[in-house]
């Protein structure tokens, strides 16, 4: 017991160190000086540095002044491969991140409070009413011994005060929204009872059910079938015009963004490398990792010998190279790279970028 | 010459409780009466959603689930009527590769074990050569020697599938099954993957099978496309008559989905399933009281056959 509870004081001493090591890195951001220009964006995350503080090493950072703007009304697209730090990004704003990863600088504005800064009660009527979610998994994020519709209307009960008749009302009436034809007949249903699209029909009326001002979608379609996919993409993009959620879109998946999104975002290791809008992007991406990117996709129409791609492979977070991430895959990389990181700098209107090609 | 691995009737069932509880067991086709030909130095695509026995398919080519009836024939020789120990011989000549190459390498094994494993095995090397071998198959898969003496927890998931790949390739066989087997990596690595399958494919004259539920993938890499929907072929045919000339309904949602338009009808909840209809009734938008009572058959030419009734010719 004793030796545990030293361990402990270890761990949280290597975090707090951690942290001041942290803090004294922070250098004045051009972009929190844009944000005060522009006109208040609905969720606006600044400089945001996650770490994980491990036993045996040093803070693993997941991830790092990661800067990001979604406005109302909006579908921002986050793409990356695995590891790049979607999912914590998400979790970041819920502030879900579970231990022994902490959110070590940075702020989160939402609807202009800072969500960092409210304590675990405050947060709980943010989660659920006001920032909405949706996991890539209906499987495991349904209770398999509840009825479905008793799962959508614990959400209602506890961030509204409606009585037993007004819920079970609502209820149906969400579940109607969300695409079944037979509302009151699904709401007896268990989760088991119902197919992978129809599991993540319910996780989205349970998302929407208090009419969040966002929805973060954490690749809700990955484990469904291309058919079952592109109704449910449909079914968000009815639901984002109707009840005017903006939302945050995570996928692996480009041709997804392309179809649904408004702005993108890519990550790479932890960063956002390039913010941009979606038909800008694709006519004219201005990363190297995005460009390479895009040529590494199997077109629908081009059918050549070979695919473009991009050298190397994705570095782990354990063993990051020095200066731009990127540079050891980048096709222009310069002395400068490999030394410094390159800030993220803005190179038009709502066009971001990490890297020195656009630095003069 | 005839087809290298001509499939005819291949028919796999698989009993199942009706619920959790209930001792009542119904049948499942995963794979049924499928019949095609694969030919020499081509490589055949095979697609569909998950669940449509797309794997089950490929597991029965290799023998190791024994189909319930069928004739798998690999050069005029009949595989489901040899016996065990001339099954050797054939599991030099067909090869797989899995989706996942997480789980498909062994993990307490350095790669050059891995490698020389089936070099040893079907006498391709020996104990003295068997180092150099490897290091061939290395490079032909796009690694380099420093990768020999590894772990596989210490490479990443592209390297791992190229581990697996090189481990296919060891024994010189003559066809390869691919079984999803960029589905699992990220989009920058698929890329690489893909095109070292279709560096093996030109230098090696090899026969392939590549299941993949991407149909751009498919159609990058395939001559040959067959379409299976629940266990059955809805639609075979060349590549371009495939993606060009899509006849089936669910080949063209297939096809438009993939290009990116995301309009899907849904199931209808109505209507009982029956045995004895087309099995893409409930889902489809042509379907009548006809493709209720009577099960399509494949029809056609060589070059594009299709199971549907309703069939009209449909450019996109």
């Amino acid at each position: 017991m004793v030796v545990w509870y030293k361990k402990l004081a270890i761990w949280n001493w290597f975090s707090i160190m951690q942290e001041v090591k942290i803090i004294k890195n922070i250098f004045p951001c051009e972009f929190a000086e844009m944000l005060g220009s522009e006109n208040n964006p609905l969720l606006a995350m600044v400089d945001v540095t996650v770490g994980f503080c491990t036993e045996s090493s040093s803070a693993i950072n997941v991830l790092e002044n990661l800067n990001l703007v979604i406005d109302k009304g909006e579908v921002f697209g986050l793409v990356g491969e695995s590891g790049s730090g979607k999912t914590m990004t998400a979790l970041s704003i819920m502030k879900l991140i579970p231990p022994p990863g902490r959110i070590l600088s940075g702020k989160i504005l939402f609807q202009g409070n800072d969500l960092l800064l409210l304590s675990e009660k405050q947060m709980e009527s943010v989660r659920g009413k006001r920032i909405g979610m949706i996991f890539q998994e209906p499987m495991t994020s349904l209770n398999p011994v509840f009825r479905v519709g008793d799962q959508v209307a614990e959400i209602l009960s506890v961030h509204t005060e409606m009585k037993k008749k007004e819920l079970a009302k609502k209820t149906i009436e969400l579940l109607k929204d969300v695409g079944f034809d037979d509302p009151a007949q699904k709401y007896i249903q268990y989760p088991h009872q119902l197919s992978g699209g129809q599991r993540q029909r319910i996780l989205i009326a349970m998302s929407i059910a208090c009419n969040p001002a966002l929805v973060i979608a954490d690749e809700p379609t990955t484990a469904l079938d291309v058919a079952t996919e592109g109704q449910i993409l449909c079914l968000l993009q009815d639901l984002v015009c109707k009840y005017q959620i903006s939302m945050l879109f995570i996928t692996h998946n480009l041709q997804i963004i392309k179809n649904i999104g408004s702005r993108i975002g890519i990550m790479y290791a932890g960063r956002i490398v390039e913010e941009n809008r979606v038909d800008d992007f694709f006519r004219e991406p201005l990363h190297p990792y995005s460009k390479g990117l895009l040529e590494s996709i199997v077109g629908v129409k081009k059918v050549s010998e070979r695919l473009e791609t991009i050298p190397g492979f994705v570095p782990k977070l354990t063993d990051l190279p020095a200066g731009c991430k990127f540079h050891p895959r980048c096709k222009n990389v310069m002395a400068k790279c490999k030394k410094e990181e390159p800030s993220f700098i803005n190179v038009g209107k709502s066009k971001w970028v990490r890297c020195y090609l656009y630095q003069n | 010459m005839g087809p290298m691995l001509s499939v005819s009737e291949l028919e796999k069932t698989y009993e199942v409780r009706k619920t959790a509880f209930s001792n009542k067991k119904t049948t499942i086709r995963a794979v049924d009466r499928i019949t095609f030909d694969l030919h020499k130095g081509k490589t055949l695509g095979i697609v569909g959603e998950s669940g449509s026995g797309k794997s089950t398919l490929a597991r029965c080519l290799m023998l190791l689930e024994k189909p319930d009836s069928g004739v798998i024939k690999f050069f005029d020789q009949d595989l489901l009527k040899l016996k065990e120990e001339n099954l050797k011989s054939l599991r030099k000549d067909i090869q797989i590769i899995f989706q996942d190459p997480y789980s498909s390498l062994n993990p307490r094994k350095k790669i050059v074990n891995t490698l020389s494993e089936p070099l040893l095995f079907h006498q391709i090397a020996n104990r003295q050569n068997v180092n150099e071998k490897a290091v061939e198959i290395l490079h032909n898969v796009g690694l380099d020697e420093d990768s020999l003496y590894k772990y596989p927890h210490e490479m990443s998931g592209g390297q791992r599938q190229r581990v697996a790949i090189g481990r296919a390739l060891a024994s010189e066989p003559s066809l390869l099954i691919a079984d999803e087997p960029v589905s699992s990596l990220d989009v920058s690595i698929q890329a690489q993957i893909i095109n070292l399958f279709v560096d093996i494919k030109n230098e090696f004259k090899i026969s392939m099978i590549f299941i993949s539920h991407d149909l751009n993938i498919v159609r990058f890499i395939s001559d040959d496309i067959l379409v299976l929907y629940k266990g059955s072929i809805v639609e075979m045919g060349t590549r371009d008559e495939i993606f060009l000339h899509p006849i089936h309904p669910y080949t063209q949602m297939l096809i438009k989905a993939s290009q990116g338009e995301f309009c899907a009808v849904q199931e209808k909840t109505d209507g009982a399933i029956t045995d004895n209809g087309c099995k893409y009734y409930r889902r489809c938008e042509l379907a009548d009281h006809f493709c209720e009572a009577k099960v399509p058959n494949l029809q056609g030419t060589e070059e594009h056959s299709v199971a549907c009734f309703k069939a009209t010719r449909y450019r996109i």
